[in-house]
């Protein structure tokens, strides 16, 4: 079976935002970037399938030199190979990451391929769904359960107060939500043997962003709430307020 | 400027969800500000004694395409749903009215089909929108980004744009109208065959009947101050005095106390309810992130510099054994009044 893993990097999620100088990005130089949260779920099934079906899990980022992390962390959990396609810069927008990784994944053949529901980033929720309709393939996001036998693909996705049972042929994209699985933490072997796989390069297909960022702002700070201090003595008050000043109850 | 404008609305159980109203009215907006035109579209069926509700909120003209003449397209057996196909059935239906503008809510469904909508028309995607301007005859949108840590505006050069409004945001509104014409949508010139349905959903699982805090207007959480899921009957009860939801910390969702689907934040969900009490929650960062955009917060913890406080707009520093099933009390005694 060949599995491929789409992979990117996110700031750390206990970062501090700062606005860089140009208003419209943040200001990257404290920052420390990890391989996204949901990317370890998509990784952590690439390998169980693997394990169940032989084959390869080849990880690939689309991004620049700062996403080999996201391919570094992929192969010490225990992917195989591992793609870079080399943008020119950090601005780019979820259509670009998908033609990108849509013009890498048409050639290779894949049976699955694999993605994180979302980044934590920007929260996109819409790479996986994008590559799918540009290479015309199945699509089954927030997925908390999947089953593949013979050729035939079944899965819980998650979905307000409930869950989808999704059926969809190969080859198939998965986004991949928390709980599908509980990503293996890398040993010492594993770490090693990571080392020493080499990153292949593949140039930029495309360019051309359909959605501009205009300006980063940091939210508006809360004018200081009222906080009180004696207990239960201050119910009625704190109730009369949620009924007459916020209008909440 | 696009002179049409196409809102894509949802239902359940047959009666349209909350965020049509939402989609209907700020879509209505963009409308009147642009000179353009509303269509609104849904994909159901028995909604027929439901349209009135639309025409409130100034809906003029709906098309409905029949659920359970679309699914038919599917040889395969019986379905619920298809992403494939919806987003077929919607990019077609906003080429032939030539829309330029396609609007749909955040919610699960919305999320599964604004990717594909995007690719499949051309358009470019403002998603998650928290607010949207039209200045110039150009749509400019805001959303959150880095777990609320700061909010981007974007635009497009694209003429076509597909959005996502954040569910609970936008205020329903009515209007003095009240007439609205209905158009059963003939499937057959949308040219749906049987390879649009790619993927498709077979059955779905509803996993209690209880609130889901997605889709929740108020909101009571609770955290590891709770110390054993045993006591969560306090954080049930005063949701029930206010009709909540109830939501988690990840620290309990983790230690199997509550189940994952209630779980608020970074990795759990996004609510913007009007109304969250975030009980025994310290308020980490990533917590913050998924329910940060509430429009009343209220925190209740025994540590005066629990995080939590520093975005409440209410707060009680105290013991939420002694708290909770006072101001559950306290609810209920003023809402039977
Ligand atoms: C990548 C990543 C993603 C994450 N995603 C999420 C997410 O989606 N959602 C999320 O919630 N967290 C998330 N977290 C975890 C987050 O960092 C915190 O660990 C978590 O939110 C803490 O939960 P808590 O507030 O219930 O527990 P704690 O931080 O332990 O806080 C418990 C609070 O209860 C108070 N307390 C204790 N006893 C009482 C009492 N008797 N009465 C009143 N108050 C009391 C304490 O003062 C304390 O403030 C994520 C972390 C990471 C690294
Ligand atoms: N630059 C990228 N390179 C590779 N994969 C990516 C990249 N950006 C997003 N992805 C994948 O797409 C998923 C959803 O991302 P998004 O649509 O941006 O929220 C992520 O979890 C990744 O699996």
């Amino acid at each position: 079976m060949k599995i491929i893993v789409c992979v990117s990097i996110v700031p750390d999620s206990t970062t501090k935002v700062k606005i860089s100088e140009n208003g419209r990005s943040i200001d990257s130089s404290d920052v420390s970037y990890i391989l996204n949260p949901y990317d370890e779920f998509a990784v952590e099934e690439a390998l169980k399938l693997k394990e169940k079906n032989g084959g390869e899990v080849i990880a690939v980022a689309y991004g620049t030199d700062r996403s080999k992390e996201a391919l570094k962390k992929s192969f010490q959990m225990g992917a195989d190979k591992g793609v870079l396609i080399k943008s020119a810069d950090d601005n780019f927008d979820s259509y670009t990451v998908a033609k990108n990784l849509s013009e890498y994944i048409k050639d290779q053949n894949a049976d699955v391929i694999l993605f994180g529901k979302q980044s934590i980033d920007f929260d996109g929720l819409l790479v996986p769904s994008m590559v799918s309709e540009i290479l015309n393939l199945p699509c089954i996001s927030v997925v908390v359960k999947l089953e593949i036998d013979n050729g035939k693909v079944k899965a819980e996705r998650e979905i307000e107060g409930g869950k989808e049972i999704v059926e969809s042929s190969l080859p198939v994209i998965i986004g991949a939500q928390k709980g599908l699985n509980e990503p293996r933490y890398p040993n010492l072997k594993s770490i090693m043997a990571a080392k020493s796989k080499p990153i292949e390069e593949v140039s930029n297909f495309y360019s051309g962003n359909k959605a501009d960022i205009i300006d980063m702002k940091l939210p508006p700070a809360k004018s200081g709430g009222k906080i009180f201090t004696n207990g239960k003595e201050d119910i009625p008050e704190l109730v009369r307020l949620l009924r007459e000043e916020a209008k909440v109850i | 400027m696009s002179n049409k404008i196409l809102a894509f609305i949802e239902s359940k159980d047959g009666k349209f969800k909350n965020s049509a109203f939402e989609v209907i009215t700020e879509a209505l907006k963009i409308a009147e500000d642009s000179g353009s035109e509303l269509e609104v579209l849904t994909i159901g069926s028995g909604l027929e004694s439901e349209i009135n509700e639309l025409s409130v909120y100034g809906a003029k003209k709906i098309k409905i395409v029949d659920l359970n003449i679309l699914n038919k397209k599917y040889d395969g057996g019986e379905i619920k749903y298809s992403p494939s196909a919806y987003a077929k059935v919607i990019s077609e239906i906003a080429k032939n009215a030539e829309a330029n503008i396609i609007i749909l809510s955040a919610t699960s469904l919305g999320k599964d089909l604004v990717g594909r909508i995007a690719v499949k028309t051309d358009s470019a995607v403002f998603n998650d929108c928290i607010d949207i301007k039209l200045s110039d005859g150009k749509l400019t949108a805001s959303r959150p980004v880095y777990a609320g840590k700061s909010i981007i505006d974007i635009n497009s050069s694209s003429e076509k744009i597909v959005m996502t409004l954040r569910p609970n945001v936008f205020k329903p509104e009515k209007t003095e109208n009240s007439s609205i014409e209905t158009e059963n949508t003939d499937i057959e010139n949308l040219g749906i065959s049987g390879s649009d349905f790619s993927t498709v959903v077979t059955d779905v699982i509803v996993s209690n009947e209880k609130l889901d805090v997605a889709e929740a207007d108020k909101i009571v959480s609770g955290g590891r101050g709770l110390r054993g899921p045993e006591n969560f009957n306090l954080i049930e009860d005063l949701a029930g005095s206010i009709g909540a939801a109830t939501g988690a910390s990840r620290a309990v969702v983790d230690a199997g106390w509550r189940p994952h689907s209630e779980q608020v934040g970074q990795t759990g969900k996004t609510v913007s309810p009007s109304l969250y009490i975030a009980c025994g929650i310290s308020g980490a960062i990533q917590h913050l992130a998924g329910m940060s955009s509430s429009k009343c917060i209220v925190a209740i913890n025994k540590d005066k510099d629990a995080p939590i406080f520093q975005i409440a707009d209410y707060g009680i520093v105290g013991d939420v054994f002694d708290i909770v099933p006072s101001l559950t009390e306290e609810f209920k005694k003023v809402l039977s009044n």
